[in-house]
């Protein structure tokens, strides 16, 4: 009960918390994707910030990690070529759609943005789909 | 200094947020996708908490003529549909069901020491570059 329906609220509160600080305080949207794209092709003054999110996220995770929260997957990992199309598809579909489920997902259908519930609509969908290719015909 | 600090606040908290929820597991956000097999709900609770304080949020941020720390909001404004958002999108959500991990929790898991991950942000990141060569001679023109 806890682990189905607490956690995973209290999670997203948080998700939802920390997003706001963003805007809040910077101005600015949470958006992993593009945060990630921002510094691969850095625009002039915002790079700082961009890294620093990242390194924020990294930390979390590490702390996560020593502390041997119950955060990481136990299973084995999907074999090497599906993590390799995965990514590729995840980058190049997320800078394309100008970004992802956190980006859109999240602060943008808050928004209610035309544009980011359509995307997640979109992405939710696909990824049921694929989800469904791969507990039919498997790895 | 300040917007940096509140940059890293915001990805410290969002990656336990990540953590509690149940997102940096894969399993789990394949389970929410499964929707046809062994459906897992739970992430519902997830998607729904973080729109709800943010929704809220962005409600009261629109009373403030500018945020606390900046010159004022960036925030896109753009509402039309177009070919890029709706093929992306798409292209993103199939190689999101493919592994379970989409760009925030793959950080979040690498930095938790889960090694076979930096093999999907190592792609990720070819991914990401890729377009940024494609968009230049391609979709910047038209």
């Amino acid at each position: 009960m806890i682990d189905t329906y607490f956690l995973p609220l209290l999670g997203g509160l948080l998700i939802g918390f920390a997003a706001s600080l963003l805007l809040l305080f910077n101005g600015k949207i949470f958006g992993v994707s593009g945060i990630v794209g921002g510094v691969i092709s850095p625009q002039k003054g915002e790079t700082a910030w961009k890294i620093a999110a990242l390194v924020g996220l990294i930390l979390g995770g590490l702390l996560m990690g020593l502390l041997r929260f119950d955060a990481f997957s136990s299973l084995p990992a999907p074999p090497m070529p599906i993590l390799v199309a995965s990514g590729l598809l995840v980058g190049f579909g997320s800078r394309l759609g100008n970004g992802c489920t956190s980006g859109h997902g999240v602060c943008g259908v808050a928004r209610y943005s035309p544009r980011s519930i359509t995307a997640t609509a979109l992405f939710t969908v696909a990824g049921m789909l694929s989800v469904l290719l791969i507990r039919n015909f498997g790895w | 200094m300040r917007n940096v600090a509140i940059a890293f606040l915001t990805g410290f908290l969002f990656s336990i947020g990540l953590g509690i929820s149940g997102m940096t597991k894969p399993e789990k956000v394949q389970g929410f996708l499964d929707i046809f097999g062994n459906w897992d709900p739970s992430l519902l609770f997830t998607i729904a908490g973080a729109i709800f304080v943010y929704a809220i949020v962005f409600r009261i941020s629109k009373k403030f003529h500018k945020p606390f720390f900046a010159p004022e909001y960036f925030v896109p404004t753009k509402r039309e549909l177009d070919p890029k958002l709706l093929g992306g999108s798409t292209l993103f959500g199939f190689g999101w069901g493919l592994s379970g991990y989409c760009p925030a929790p793959a950080i979040v898991a690498a930095g938790g020491g889960v090694t076979p991950v930096l093999a999907f942000l190592f792609s990720m990141l070819l991914g990401m570059w890729f377009f940024s060569i494609t968009d230049k001679r391609y979709f910047s023109k038209k």
